[in-house]
């Protein structure tokens, strides 16, 4: 096996709310190793942005809390960690890459400035280093004119290039681990496929590990080597992508796949839609937590919650019911 | 001509372009070219999808097409009408019969009504029916895009996503319109809502024979629930032809590159397909370059694109095209 990089286990993050406790991530293991990249699917309010965000122990506190678990970056928790180490790690060894790049860049800084502060803060870079670095990691990310361009703000560039710029600024300390957030979500599909491609081609340069968090199957299809999807604060299925998208093995997962229209479609085929939403959990369940939506729905699912169990290599699923029963969905 | 095939909408050169000011004197100093003449029908009963990056003019044409805006020039006929020539008494008479459902279902709902209010506001607006029919009505448009009517005291932030946007559904229904423009209305849900919100939409067009025009950027989504398919770039039609067709079959460019980009669920996929990946961003439509659009972006362009304008012609029974090279 590959160095391991990141082992996350039992993680369990809380949110104080006027309404209650809303139980976010329900005790999540997982480990990362070196040069993998890690997809994490599911939808909103599934715990898989507040997950990696406890982990980066950027969860706000209060409301927030990371209740339980432990997070080891080789040899050191991050959950423990003093705030002056953590700082250390975080945009240095481990950094992050979020969903919508206007709002994660500073509209009143221009993009050299934004761009120089982690060089000189985590690499004692010099000012004169820091711009020539710049430079070289805009060019580096396909941002034409690189050097002019440093004088400019966020609302000067695009959409598409913000995004750019946001990656060259995680990798300007060559981390060890890149986490991004949906950094796709809010682009177009060209200019998506664009990002996927860039990502690979630095994946490649650099040698870092990924965590990709996404809703989007098809964009995890394309850059993973191994996903887990996320439903109600727990993992509920683990896989390498190619056995997941062949043999999914766990309802939900199941029914994300059925409800996309297929790429060969010809006649009108009607999608499968789960329906009933996602759930919000303001206690920890005692069933599983998508029994109210399931197709494999039994006695024993509204009692017991399933715990993610090993199935054959790198497969990993929480599920009662056997789902290989040839079962078609309505 | 039978009345299944019957054409609902029929666009003529529409040209929609919203003028800048500058200056003390608010002068107009240029004008964005959000639409530049582009034509089209949609025929009763079908869907029409319209797709296209963000900035290339898809909801324009959808709110152009309503006369939300007033176009600057070209012809909307609606049943032979031409809307854009109507008063503005009879355009109001009109609304009744196209309608719209918004992307965000979360900004498209007056958070102070309560859901009756929401979607008896096109009823009472009309005087459809008498008062004391009005919850009976609203029941009945609940029912029909699967909410319980015993919901219609409550407010819109009781409900999620993919509720609200059934909300939307059923206000665009309440005045038992024949033409809806869907701009992006599943684009803000989450996958597994996605597909209830689809499923809906094809269920209602089967029973109540609408007629649609489907705007988003999803492709896949848009092969799925569309009959045909036009694909826009800053502001004109590149291409339009059946959605078998056009997916199987693209001939622009533009589209090649667009269906190239679609992020297909199967990672086998990508070991078999290389993705041809288009540089750059949409340019500005204030400055739209000369002759063909897209030839700043296109992987086939030479000098001539810049010099002449690609006619939008018929190449197949049913296929156009607007591209020199084709």
């Amino acid at each position: 096996m590959a160095d391991l990089l990141l082992n996350v286990h039992d993680l369990e993050t809380r949110f104080k709310t006027p309404e209650g406790v809303v139980h976010a991530v329900n005790g999540v293991s997982f480990n990362l190793s070196q040069g993998e990249t890690l997809g994490v699917v599911g939808e909103s309010g599934c715990g898989k942005s507040v997950t990696m965000l406890s982990c980066m122990r950027l969860i706000a506190s209060p409301p927030g809390k990371i209740v339980n678990g432990t997070a080891m970056f080789k040899d050191k928790d991050l959950l423990t960690m003093s705030q002056e180490e953590i700082r250390g790690v975080r945009g240095a060894r481990i950094s992050m890459v979020f969903q919508d790049p206007m709002t994660s860049l500073n509209p009143v800084m221009n993009i050299g400035q934004q761009m120089a502060e982690p060089l000189m803060l985590h690499m004692s870079m010099t000012k004169e280093q820091a711009r020539k670095r710049s430079i070289e990691l805009l060019e580096l990310v396909g941002i034409p004119n690189a050097g002019d361009r440093l004088k400019d703000y966020p609302h000067q560039y695009s959409g598409g290039m913000r995004q750019r710029v946001m990656i060259a600024m995680a990798l300007s300390c060559m981390p060890e681990i890149l986490i991004a957030d949906e950094p796709t979500t809010a682009l177009d599909v060209t200019i998506q496929a664009q990002i996927v491609e860039l990502v690979k081609r630095l994946r490649e340069e650099f040698g870092m590990a990924i965590i990709w968090i996404t809703h989007d199957l098809g964009v995890v299809a394309s850059i993973a080597h191994r996903v887990m999807v996320m439903y109600g604060g727990y993992i509920i299925e683990e896989a390498p992508v190619k056995e997941l998208y062949a043999n999914p093995r766990h309802p939900y997962t199941i029914g994300l796949l059925g409800s996309l229209p297929k790429l060969n479609e010809d006649g009108h085929t009607r999608l499968y839609s789960i329906e009933g939403m996602p759930p919000v959990l303001y206690q920890k369940p005692r069933s599983c937590p998508f029994s109210p939506r399931c197709a494999w729905v039994s006695e024993r699912c509204w009692n017991e919650n399933p715990l993610l169990e090993s199935i054959n290599n790198g497969h990993r699923v929480a599920c009662w019911a056997d789902t290989t029963d040839g079962r078609e969905l309505a | 001509m039978n009345s299944d095939n019957e054409t609902l909408i029929r666009v003529e050169d529409l040209v929609m372009h919203f003028p800048i000011y500058r200056g003390v004197i608010r002068r107009q100093v240029g004008a964005v070219h959000a639409v530049d003449g582009i034509s089209f029908d949609i025929k009763q009963g079908e869907t029409l999808g319209l797709v296209g990056e963000s900035g290339c003019g898809k909801s324009t044409t959808g709110r152009t097409i309503l006369q939300l805006y007033k176009p600057t020039a070209g012809h909307v006929y609606f049943r032979d009408k031409d809307l854009v020539e109507l008063k503005p008494e009879a355009m109001r008479m009109m609304r009744r019969e196209m309608q719209m459902i918004f992307q965000d279902p979360y900004a498209s709902l007056n958070p102070r009504m309560t859901l009756r209010d929401i979607v008896a506001q096109p009823l009472m607006a009309f005087d459809e029916v008498s008062g004391k029919d009005i919850d009976k009505r609203v029941g009945e448009l609940l029912e029909l895009v699967k909410l319980n009517p015993d919901f219609a005291g409550r407010y819109p932030h009781e409900f999620s996503g993919g509720q609200r946007q059934r909300i939307g559904v059923a206000r665009a229904l309440a005045l038992n319109p024949s033409f809806i423009v869907c701009d992006e209305p599943i684009s803000a849900l989450d996958v597994s809502i996605q597909a209830q919100v689809v499923n809906l939409l094809e269920d209602l067009q089967k029973e109540l024979n609408l007629t649609y025009l489907f705007i988003a950027h999803d492709l896949s989504m848009v092969r799925h629930i569309s009959n045909r398919v036009a694909v826009m770039y800053l502001g004109v039609i590149v291409e339009l032809s059946d959605r078998n067709e056009l997916y199987k079959n693209p001939l622009h460019p533009y589209t090649k590159a667009l269906l190239s980009a679609i992020p297909v669920p199967d990672p086998v996929y990508f070991e078999t397909h290389r993705r041809t990946i288009m540089q750059g961003d949409v340019p500005s439509p204030v400055n739209p370059p000369s002759g063909c659009r897209f030839r700043t972006r296109c992987p086939i362009a030479d000098d001539g694109c810049a010099l002449q304008k690609p006619d939008f012609r018929q190449v197949k029974p049913g296929h156009y095209v607007a591209c020199l090279k084709v």
